[in-house]
């Protein structure tokens, strides 16, 4: 890093803008995920011009960019794999316009996930995509990773809820793609760019929908004395053709460490749990109800609770999405992995995960989104025994292999990033490389935003500048 | 002449001779906007497709790929067409797990065929588009036109989950996968939608599937006014109430169905005979849902004026619900010269349908409105006569449509005009300032521009 390009960069932003001291750098080192990387520079714009001033300088100087959040993803996509400049966008945060009749809400990447839907609950409306994480990560960061959560199942992941973008280019040329309202006209620029894990733009405006809230909810927990009756219950309820809200199941590992935690009234003693919910007309979701208690009964639910009021529903949910924070308690860290399978391979997949932590040494808790497949095994390690720590790397390897030997993919929610990379052979072919980087080159010709991200390093984009020390010694095939 | 010359014979030389035609009769039946290609090939597998791509750009032939053809006519005239890829031998599905509500399919299967086999496992997908009977899986993707059951189901964007294409490399790729949830690699198939074979040559698309409906339920109310009929879809739309389907039906829109159903032997209720304008609705659940929203319905339309309302008979709700998913294709055909226009806009009030009235009115033509879900809004400008006096005219309004909804920060797109028109007449409008990004997308996909060249946005 040239003293030269810390001196420009204050000269545009400000000295309270810029970071450059080693101790300041180290904050912005990590991410949720078990992966380092440390920025030589943080820069935090307030204006999309802002950014397009730091992108033409770093292009200026050669240096890598990439763009961050609230820091909260799992799989390293907002670390600096290759050093340079890293652009925090928590000072853009404004919610630009509000559009209530057409439910459209214009915000600025900082924005905080669930402030949208804090300023926007008064007219019956809210932001659908719900990360756990949701009180703390950025829709930025929501869209360049395509962000899920647990009411994905019936509303649909990020992409689903974003309409236009304003997006500045690594050489600083600021775009736009979509529209507020309807169709675009032409390709769906929009839907390429969602879920690109800032490799290809860095966003700065952000156009999402707003839904609205359903007339009736309900939450229902099904407790269950094996896993296998809780993930044949999940196959049933699909099989008919039920789509809930949303279907959640902690294993009763997790749950206990949940229950010592936070008191949501999740049995101790049992195997397994399944947090449901249905929602629509008052005549629909009852009818829907009344068919899941059913379902959950036939495949031997022990008890089927129906939460009676907000009250006890938000503490389910508390609950649940309070899970990981929980496991904090048992170990000194944890490893949330993050797979997807066709959900008819539910049973088979959870009894090979156990298997898999068997012949690791580990015990692997469950917690995850049963309706769409999406499955978060958590391995809990200590990250100072390295041997453990590499345990934990292979044990997370074989998971994902076997999802996708079942029919599934390498990630359904929390992005490829610097986590999964080297996987990304398991799924593609070099022909699918080629075209994903002549697409990549187009708009980043040069790697220098978020480089080492996405591609598999062997079949990379150009020259990525990524700095050894700065690899760490995650997922490498 | 040239590339037609020996074309047959040197495409023998990668595919079986059974599997290309050079006839000139069959090759007119594969012409795009009167543009004729010189072979076609139907190809038995992506690879058989990926060996013709390969063989295009070799040679540097320009290849449209098509399924039923049924829309081909969307777009700009193409610049260079030399070999038509039909996909009719694609049928396969190549996987439907009923209890993931999965299904992989290939790209030349009809999506009537399709139908069957899902409804099997009381399942469906969501693409009720026009021209239904015909329509291949991936001419509905390709030609990105509107299913009538997005208010509910979304379009194919929210649905479809991975695609397998030939790119313009010849090499065969995927994007996406079989699994609801996904996001491993960059969302390509998402671009597939609606770019009419320019990106690649679709070979098989993957979807999530939907639970056949219980039961189902129609309405319809007519008003004296476009400002009350639109004020009761603001209301439903606001309502929370689950609606399938809600279209505004202009006076002109509803004489031209009735018109139709009479000749098919189905009469409109007579109460509805009126020259109003019509909410039309659709909706579906169990049956309690059904009848709450029959009720609610008939409380909004009353609330809001409505002159008649009554809910539709199963029987006639289907004939009617048939006859607006394929308003494109019979408002192509509701006069000797039509123009067809699809327009989105973020809002539509009663001086935005009575402005476009006007722009075909002081060239003293006819036309009609349909407003569906989502703000878009077809608009067909209906003239009498196909002679050159007749042309001129509608290329008039065409420009002064154009230069109307540019202004609305909405955007306009010609889905059909007389041949000769489409010549003279940019049917995608003016260049938008996202082109520069889509040139790039098509570069990389594409970078000899052998796919469809001409015919899409820009150019492109």
């Amino acid at each position: 890093m040239t003293s030269s390009l810390l001196r420009a960069m204050i000269a545009l932003l400000g000295a309270d803008n810029v970071l450059h001291k080693t101790e300041d750098l180290l904050l912005y080192e990590f991410d949720g995920s078990v992966e380092k990387a440390r920025p030589d520079l943080v820069v935090f714009p307030h204006t999309t011009k802002d950014v397009s001033g730091i992108a033409k300088l770093a292009a200026k100087h050669h240096v890598p960019i990439v763009g961050r959040g609230a820091g909260t993803g799992l799989s390293g996509g907002a670390l600096a794999r290759g050093g340079g400049v890293m652009i925090v966008f928590a000072r853009m945060n404004r919610i630009l316009e509000l559009d209530l009749p057409n439910r459209r809400a214009v915000v600025q990447p900082g924005v905080v996930n669930f402030d949208i839907t804090r300023a926007v609950e008064h007219a019956g409306l809210f932001f659908a995509p719900d990360p756990s994480s949701q009180r703390a990560c950025t829709i930025g960061g929501n869209v360049a990773e395509n962000a899920g959560g647990p009411h994905t199942l019936a509303y649909g992941i990020t992409t689903n809820h974003v309409t236009a973008l304003e997006m500045v280019l690594p050489d600083g040329e600021v775009v736009r793609v979509g529209t507020n309202h309807g169709d675009v006209l032409g390709y769906d620029l929009c839907g390429l760019f969602v879920g690109s894990e800032g490799t290809l733009a860095l966003i700065t405006e952000i156009t999402v929908k707003l839904s609205r809230k359903a007339e009736a909810v309900k939450t229902l927990l099904a407790i269950f004395d094996t896993v296998e009756s809780a993930s044949q219950t999940v196959v049933a309820i699909t099989a008919q053709g039920i789509t809930p809200a949303a279907c959640e199941m902690m294993d009763g590992w997790t749950l206990r460490a949940v229950e010592d935690y936070i008191h949501a009234g999740f049995p101790r003693d049992s195997a397994a749990v399944l947090l449901l919910e249905v929602e629509g007309l008052r005549e629909g979701a009852e009818a829907q109800a009344a068919a899941i208690e059913a379902l959950c009964r036939k495949n031997q639910a022990r008890e089927v609770r129906v939460a009676k009021d907000d009250h006890e529903r938000d503490l389910l949910w508390k609950g649940r999405k309070n899970a990981f924070g929980a496991l904090g308690r048992l170990a000194p860290s944890n490893y949330v992995l993050d797979g997807v399978i066709p959900r008819s391979k539910l049973p088979q997949t959870l009894q090979r995960i156990q298997e898999i932590g068997k012949k690791y040494g580990f015990g692997i808790g469950n917690i995850f989104h049963a309706g769409d497949g999406n499955l978060h095994p958590i391995v809990l390690y200590d990250p100072r025994d390295t041997k453990q720590f590499e345990r934990a790397i292979a044990a997370a390897k074989e998971i994902i292999r076997y999802c996708v030997e079942v029919g599934g993919a390498l990630t359904g929610e929390h992005g490829v990033g610097m986590e999964k990379n080297e996987l990304m052979p398991l799924l593609f072919s070099d022909a699918d490389f080629d075209l994903m980087r002549r697409l990549h080159d187009a708009f980043n010709p040069d790697s220098s935003l978020n480089p080492g991200k996405i591609f598999p390093l062997s079949k990379g984009c150009g020259e990525i500048r990524v700095r050894r020390e700065a690899t760490p010694a995650g997922f490498r095939a | 002449m040239t590339v037609a010359a020996n074309l047959g014979a040197r495409l023998e030389r990668i595919l079986d001779a059974r599997r290309i035609v050079t006839a000139e009769e069959e090759l007119q039946a594969f012409a795009v906007d009167g543009v004729v290609p010189a072979a076609i090939v139907r190809p038995a597998s992506a690879e058989e497709v990926a060996e013709v791509v390969r063989f295009a750009q070799s040679e540097n032939l320009a290849v449209i790929p098509s399924g039923s053809r049924s829309k081909l006519e969307i777009g700009m005239p193409p610049l260079r067409y030399d070999i038509a890829i039909d996909t009719n031998q694609l049928q396969q599905i190549a996987h439907f797990d009923a209890g993931d509500m999965t299904l992989s399919v290939d790209a030349g299967m009809p999506l009537r065929t399709l139908e069957g086999t899902l409804a099997a496992k009381q399942q469906f997908l969501p693409l009720a588009v026009p021209c239904y009977e015909t329509s291949t899986v991936g001419g509905a993707i390709s030609s990105g036109i509107d299913s009538v059951l997005r208010q509910q189901y979304g379009t194919a964007r929210d649905f479809l989950i991975g695609a397998e294409f030939v790119d313009g490399t010849g090499k065969l790729c995927k994007s996406g996968g079989r699994v609801v949830k996904n996001v491993t690699g960059y969302d390509m198939h998402k671009l597939l939608i609606g770019s009419l074979g320019t990106l690649g040559v679709i070979t098989r698309l993957n979807f999530r599937t939907f639970p056949l409906a219980q039961t189902s339920g129609g309405y319809l109310a007519s008003f004296a006014s476009s400002e009350q009929a639109l004020a009761c879809r603001a209301s439903l739309e606001s309502s929370g109430l689950p609606f399938t389907n809600i279209e505004v039906l202009s006076p002109e829109i509803l004489s031209i169905i009735s018109a139709i159903l009479r000749s098919a032997g189905t009469e409109m209720p007579p109460t509805l005979e009126s020259q109003g304008w019509c909410v039309y609705l659709s909706y579906e659940g169990n049956l309690a849902v059904v009848q709450r929203v029959t009720n609610s319905a008939a409380n909004i339309a009353l609330a809001t004026g409505a002159a008649q309302s009554l809910p539709l008979e199963t029987q006639f709700d289907e004939s009617l619900g048939g006859m607006l998913r394929e308003a494109y294709e019979w408002l192509r055909w509701a006069s000797p010269s039509v123009l067809l226009f699809r327009i989105v806009q973020p809002q539509i009030g009663k001086d935005d349908l009575a402005e476009l009235a006007n722009l075909a009115s002081v060239s003293s033509l006819r036309s009609a409105l349909l407003v569906r879900a989502a703000g878009v809004l077809y608009f067909a400008v209906l003239s009498e006569a196909e002679d050159m006096a007749a042309q001129e005219a509608l290329e008039k309004v065409a420009a002064s449509v154009f230069a109307h909804i540019g202004k609305q920060q909405g955007h306009a797109t010609l889905l059909h005009a007389p041949e000769l028109l489409k010549f003279r007449v940019n049917v995608w409008g003016p260049k938008r300032v996202d082109f520069e990004m889509m040139r790039r997308v098509k570069q990389a996909f594409d970078p000899q521009a052998i796919f469809a060249p001409g015919r899409f946005v820009g150019g492109l």
